[in-house]
């Protein structure tokens, strides 16, 4: 593939992340690392309910008191939008408007580094206010395990943003980058879904529960 | 780049370089077979040792915590670090060429992937000499895992966890390469039967490993990170990690004998000079035994308790995958039956594997009548059925492969007559060393246990096990033998060294162009070389395309970057928890910004590859057996 070649609106392929052979191996490998991930955070939920409210003797914090959903819901709605902005600058990408598509994807960087700053905030909190420290029990090892590491994918999907976006500002899309732009959005899509799953299991069944 | 004649003239230095940083899935792997083979080798050691022990009651030539460690990392090594990577050597070396591909889907992670294992293999070992290695056994269950001392486990964990992962980016790759690089015409009913049971084992690996993954997880956060998952006193519970481990831990049992399977698969064929009998049932059964693969882990924990109803279950659905097995042990005897054979070295591993997995896959069956397994757990009938089937299966598989495909791998043929001494000297030790196993074990003798008392009638089969294991020794001593004087007499072989080849890899030259196919090949049915023998054509195969340029990958040395920085990082986890030292933390850190970075470097920088051109490719033209 020649990465010079110079493209326009009307000669910009339709689907342009599988355009390329590496471009059709990324996608197809892509979905099935995220095959990988789906079984890896299956288990992070299955231990998390198995020891949820687990404690050492006479432990007194459960899940129904830790929890606030005001906070929790605002951290949705803000990863839900950031999905739906992925969405947008995608929808630029294959109508080959690329300033578009970087600009949404700065809404989305913006928006995921929100939601991590208050995922940041509710940690804290939850240490500081209950002493609910990452070795207070087996309930705490496990929610800070699930919870973070969904907050790792978020962070390490914020750099991956970042990085594609500053090392392609100046030169524009082609067919090798493509489907980098098209892979990015793909993983912070499965962040989205986990982040529900999250949301539904740990918290909204925690707070009722 | 280097074609195969240059790499020979080049300086050691120059050829390490070239090893550092291939990306070419042939050399990789050569990585695999010899980083593998040398794991074999410390396994092997491992297991005499064990034997010495055992060999005499009462014995005190290692002591019971040695004894611990020796057991822990012979399973652990022959598993994680000599089987798997073994069979990713053939696979690498032979399903791109089977499809008809120049390259894998991802040349840049099948490096990385190969690396990763090999740092957390050296990882592991390491811990021989700072400290002591791991001595929970390969299963590690958390119990006693959580209680051992020192940092045994944590090497364990540490090494296993970026090992897996090295094992996982494999995986993936072939599933890609598989289902994208097939050449025109290679539909997924015309692929040979190796790179079906990769395909499978692939999916297995891509959907067994995270658990363990999750598991190794929680096991280096408990034991060095304060969290409390298998603290019981904490709420914890030790129990999900035997469930991890196993969900785990059956499929993998799968991802090593199904690529085996495909292996004695094609020897059936070639050395039968036959198809084989029922392609698509044995198609349909491999993807059978897959899928079952996930829903049988808890036979491995019939007393752990989870009552009659959860073990009824996994007992009749682990009964259910004799089935499957069945169907293609009658393949495999109905290609035999009416073949012209040819009693090769690869053939007599395939005909001497068939009783032996049989008696393998019966005492499963019997393991899997929960009341019984209550009687067998942990004594040595489980140790002399899981090694039916994983040397009867596994091991014969691969020293069958080494035999067939070490002229494909490496353009010389190893001595047919000692190929067939380690043949004779390895299967007669192996029966020897296992078969009385499985008496001692049902006399009541336990697993995992550093020495016995004399006179309760285990005395003289533990002595004939002992023995049996030296004739094992010997046979692999004399597959080295082999090897050396193979490589120092250095005859060259054509394309089809076997002469009955019948798949894609025999129709081109050995070992073949890092290009592997000059023209790409259009597959006219499954078999497709034997079919074009057959047709007469001297080309060996039909073209889909004339000579053109050829697009190659860049090789790179940021794979090896990257997984170096894991292994520093592991160093910096490890100690971490001493709290007596200053260093670990920075240590990790640095390791996983060396890791972070090289990750960086190689997401900033384009790699768009070269090409080969056409001009020099016809240039090449006239030589035989093409360098
Ligand atoms: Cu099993």
């Amino acid at each position: 593939m020649d990465i010079n070649k110079q493209y326009s609106a009307q000669t910009w392929p339709d689907h342009p992340e599988t355009a390329t052979l590496e471009g059709k191996n990324k996608f197809v490998g892509f979905w099935l690392f995220l095959g990988g991930e789906t079984v890896l955070f299956a288990t992070l939920f299955a231990t998390y309910l198995a020891l949820k409210d687990k404690g050492p003797s006479g432990m007194e914090i459960t899940a129904s008191q830790l929890f606030e959903l005001p906070l929790v819901f605002i951290m949705t709605m803000l990863l839900l939008t950031s999905s739906l902005t992925s969405v947008y600058a995608m929808f630029h990408m294959r109508s080959y408007n690329f300033r578009a598509m970087q600009a949404w994807m700065a809404v989305t960087v913006l928006l995921g580094a929100a939601f991590l700053g208050f995922e940041i905030y509710e940690f804290n909190h939850y240490v500081h206010e209950f002493g609910f420290t990452y070795g207070h029990s087996a309930f705490s090892s496990a929610f800070y395990t699930l919870v973070g590491t969904h907050g790792l994918h978020v962070a390490i999907g914020l750099g991956w943003f970042i990085l594609l976006m500053i090392r392609n500002a100046k030169r524009g899309l082609n067919l090798y980058n493509a489907s980098k732009f098209y892979t990015i959005s793909l993983y912070w899509h499965f962040i989205d879904v986990v982040w529900v799953f999250i949301f539904t299991v740990v918290y909204l069944m925690g707070v009722v529960g | 780049m280097s074609s195969t004649a240059q790499a020979q003239k080049k300086g050691f230095g120059a050829t390490l370089w070239d090893y550092l940083t291939t990306v070419d899935h042939k050399k990789i792997a050569i990585l695999y077979l010899v980083s593998g083979g040398f794991f074999f080798v410390v396994g092997g050691i491992e297991a005499m040792l064990i034997r010495i022990q055992l060999a005499v009651p009462a014995n005190d030539f290692v002591s019971a915590g040695v004894y611990n460690q020796i057991m822990t990392m012979h399973g652990t090594t022959m598993i994680f670090l000599a089987a798997m990577p073994l069979l990713f050597a053939f696979m690498n070396a032979v399903v791109p060429l089977q499809i008809g591909a120049r390259d894998v889907a991802f040349p840049f992670l099948n490096s990385l992937g190969f690396w990763l294992f090999f740092f957390g293999g050296v990882f592991l070992n390491l811990s021989w000499f700072l400290g002591g290695a791991p001595d929970a056994g390969w299963t590690s269950y958390a119990s006693l895992a959580i209680a051992s001392g020192g940092h045994g486990v944590d090497f364990y964990a540490l090494g296993l966890q970026i090992s897996g992962a090295g094992t996982l980016i494999a995986g993936i790759n072939f599933l890609v390469t598989i289902i994208n690089m097939r050449a025109p015409g290679m539909t997924y009913m015309r692929m040979p039967m190796f790179t079906w049971t990769t395909f499978i084992a692939s999916a297995l690996i891509l959907f067994a490993f995270p658990p363990l993954t999750v598991g190794l997880f929680f096991l280096i956060l408990d034991r060095m990170f304060f969290a409390n998952f298998f603290a019981v006193e904490m709420g914890g519970n030790t129990i999900i990690w035997e469930h991890l481990f196993w969900i785990f831990g059956h499929p993998e049992v799968y991802i090593l004998v199904l690529p085996a399977f495909g292996i004695f698969s094609e020897i059936f064929a070639i050395f039968s000079r036959k198809r084989l009998f029922g392609y698509s049932a044995l198609v349909f059964a491999t993807i059978l035994i897959g899928f079952y693969g996930f829903m049988v882990w808890a036979h491995h924990m019939f007393t752990t308790g989870l009552g009659a109803t959860a073990n009824a279950i996994f007992a009749v659905a682990t009964m259910a995958i004799a089935v499957p097995t069945g169907v293609k042990i009658f393949n495999w005897l109905l290609t035999i039956w009416g073949g012209n054979i040819s009693f090769s070295t690869p053939m007599l591993y395939a005909l001497g594997f068939i009783p032996s997995f049989v008696a393998g896959g019966v005492t499963g069956v019997m393991q899997a009548v929960a009341p019984l397994d209550y009687q067998l757990h942990d004594s040595y009938f489980i140790v002399a059925h899981f090694h039916y089937v994983i040397v009867g299966g596994v091991v014969l598989a691969l020293l069958g492969g080494l035999h067939l495909y070490w002229p494909k791998m490496f353009g010389t043929m190893l001595s047919e007559k000692l190929g067939k001494i380690t043949f004779a000297l390895f299967f007669f030790g192996f029966h020897a060393t296992f078969f009385i196993q499985h008496f001692l074990g049902l006399l009541g003798m336990p697993r995992r246990v550093y020495t016995f008392v004399g006179d309760q009638g285990w005395d003289l089969y533990n002595l004939i096990s002992s023995v049996g294991a030296a004739f094992m020794a010997l046979g692999v001593i004399t597959l080295v033998i082999n090897i050396i004087m193979t490589s120092v007499k250095n005859e060259r072989v054509g394309n089809d060294p076997w002469e009955d080849g019948r798949t894609l890899e025999w129709a081109i030259p050995s070992p073949p162009p890092f290009y592997n196919f000059k023209q790409t090949p259009l597959v006219r049915g499954l078999d497709t070389y034997w079919i074009e023998k057959m047709e007469g054509n001297p080309e060996g195969m039909t073209y889909a395309e004339p000579i053109g340029d050829i697009h190659m990958p860049n090789n790179s040395i940021i794979p090896f970057i990257m997984s170096a920085g894991l292994f520093v990082a592991a160093f910096g986890a490890l100690y971490f928890i001493d709290g007596d030292k200053a260093w670990p933390l920075p240590v990790l850190a640095l390791g996983l910004l060396i890791t972070l970075g090289s990750m960086a470097a190689r997401s900033l920088k384009d790699d768009l590859g070269y090409h080969i051109h056409k001009e020099d490719l016809l240039k090449e033209g006239g030589q035989p057996g093409g360098h």
